[in-house]
């Protein structure tokens, strides 16, 4: 189910020359504002988990999965490249599988990694707060991830779509509409970071058992999916 | 030897010169600013280029209509959301239109390589740069303003007091102008960099949502740790704060900072420096980027 080529080639696509900047720029931009808040205002609960949930979880885990996710296959579709790919005597849902999870690996290690040393900077992991944060990232990437991919498959403006799920739905539709929250991949990996932070400081707006019940069930269908849409990949030309 | 030059003459296809009027520089260009603002908008483009667009078109729209709707029904005294804070309100849907439009305006011709075609017009560099950052400023000028264009016409129509309408409009139409100019020129700077549509799409929303995310999320921290004077000058570091910050300072707006700490005049002035240094700046990064550019 693992190709090691395909691995290498999506590793140097997402990571090679430029395009690793756009990725380091975020987290740098975490860690600075953790020292900042930190030295600025001292060690305390409340700052921490909102700064967290709001910029960490929020904004950069969702754009981080956007990024790996759709830059995983995006560019070999549009440039029309895949095709030497799908020439090759590999499996598509193989050739799926191996980019899910090269994309779940870089926003893991783009977002959680960050994340946690965010989290001990602002409070020294107090309430378990870091550790809540890092694992509902580590959930949330792999979300991210299948369904980004998903999307890439799917259209061409992957990234376009992606964003305005991330941020219109995700943000905007969440913070309006109730009912928005439970088809959310941000609160569902809160109701894990709920149950691992002490004294209620992240709370959640979906129960745990459904919570996992969707990230499992969304990532399994956006995968299965994925890779039944590269066997019928259709090549379009340039707009 | 037969001398006659008639038949020496191998074979005459008919070449004739051109001797027909020369269009020149200004038309090259203004050609240019018309495809590229009309392509920000996907016409004479296919219908699926169209979509994206339009979709934003309409989301910016309709809630003015809406209010407009609301304002006249209800006989209110003045319209639900002042002309400025409009912009600021809908600033997702406008930082999806220039993190879409903005790759597509530049990053194509870079990446199929059509910059040199453009430039065996006689058209130069600055012309190129001019063309497209006006195009992407006046199609971020359409979206912004038509929203306020809505609630003017909605607020005559709703008999509200005409001079102090007219004021705020065109407050409004002043600031929308800036921040077209503003989100322009980081756009495309941004988009130019990279011949790659979806990440040039990426760039732009990260820029735009990260920089304000992170501006309004420490924003909130220094004003509930009780020190708000450092909520203004926290401002100048994303873009949309710098614009709320000008309208604060000169426009008669009401700031959207926490605690509505915007800047003074003094201030101020300086939020409207970073902005004309920014526009100016991205102005002068976009020459720099098309000196040398697809050879």
């Amino acid at each position: 189910m693992y190709n090691p080529t395909v691995a290498r080639l999506t590793y140097r696509a997402l990571l090679g020359r430029r395009r690793a900047a756009i990725l380091f720029v975020l987290p740098a931009l975490l860690i600075v504002i953790s020292v900042a808040v930190r030295s600025f205002s001292g060690a305390d609960d409340q700052v921490t988990a909102d700064l967290l949930g709001s910029f960490a979880l929020a904004t950069m885990v969702p754009l981080i999965g956007v990024i790996a996710g759709t830059g995983a296959i995006g560019p070999e579709i549009d440039d029309g490249s895949i095709v030497y790919l799908l020439a090759k005597p590999v499996r598509r849902s193989t050739i799926i599988f191996t980019k899910l999870i090269v994309a779940i690996a870089v926003t893991m290690a783009f977002s959680a990694i960050p994340t946690l040393i965010a989290g001990f900077i602002l409070n020294g992991n107090g309430q378990q707060i870091a550790i809540a944060y890092t694992v509902a990232a580590l959930v949330a990437s792999i979300a991210y991830a299948a369904v980004f991919l998903l999307l890439g498959t799917v259209t061409r403006h992957a990234v376009v779509f992606g964003l305005v799920y991330a941020l219109v739905w995700e943000s905007l539709f969440g913070s309006l509409v109730p009912g928005a929250r439970t088809l959310s991949v941000q609160q569902w990996s809160l109701a894990l970071a709920q149950r691992i932070g002490e004294n209620g400081v992240i709370s959640s707006d979906v129960g745990l058992p459904l919570a996992v019940i969707l990230l499992v069930g969304v990532t399994a269908a956006a995968t299965w999916y994925a890779g039944q849409k590269l066997r019928t990949l259709k090549l379009a030309g340039e707009e | 030897m037969a001398t006659d030059s008639a038949q020496t003459q191998i074979h005459n296809i008919g070449y004739r010169d051109y001797d027909g009027p020369r269009l020149g520089r200004a038309y090259a260009r203004r050609s240019l600013f018309s495809q590229s603002l009309r392509g920000a908008y996907g016409l004479g483009r296919s219908a699926k280029s169209k979509v994206l667009p339009m979709i934003l078109f309409a989301v910016m729209c309709v809630p003015a209509a809406i209010m407009v709707a609301v304002a006249v029904t209800t006989k209110a005294n003045d319209i639900p959301v002042p002309y400025t804070r409009y912009a600021i309100l809908m600033q997702a849907v406008i930082g999806l239109f220039i993190a879409a439009q903005a790759p597509q305006t530049v990053s194509r011709d870079l990446r199929f390589k059509t910059v040199p075609l453009y430039f065996s017009r006689p058209i130069e560099r600055v012309d190129y740069v001019l063309a497209k950052f006006a195009a992407m400023a006046s199609a971020l000028f359409i979206i912004t303003g038509a929203p306020l264009v809505v609630l003017y016409i909605g607020s005559l129509l709703a008999k509200l007091d005409f001079a102090d309408q007219t004021k705020g409009f065109a407050e409004g139409l002043v600031s929308v102008a800036l921040l077209s100019l503003l989100f322009a020129g980081l756009g495309l700077v941004i988009a130019a960099l990279t011949p790659r549509r979806g990440f040039g799409v990426a760039a732009v929303i990260a820029v735009l949502t990260v920089s304000y995310g992170a501006v309004s999320a420490v924003q909130a921290i220094a004003f509930n740790q009780g020190s708000p004077g450092a909520v203004q000058w926290l401002g100048l570091f994303s873009p949309i704060t710098l614009i709320d910050g000008v309208q604060t300072a000169f426009l008669g707006a009401s700031s959207s900072f926490p605690g509505g700490h915007g800047p003074g005049s003094g201030t101020g002035l300086i939020y409207l420096l970073v902005v004309l240094a920014l526009i100016y700046g991205s102005y002068a990064v976009l020459m720099r980027r098309y000196r040398k550019v697809g050879l």
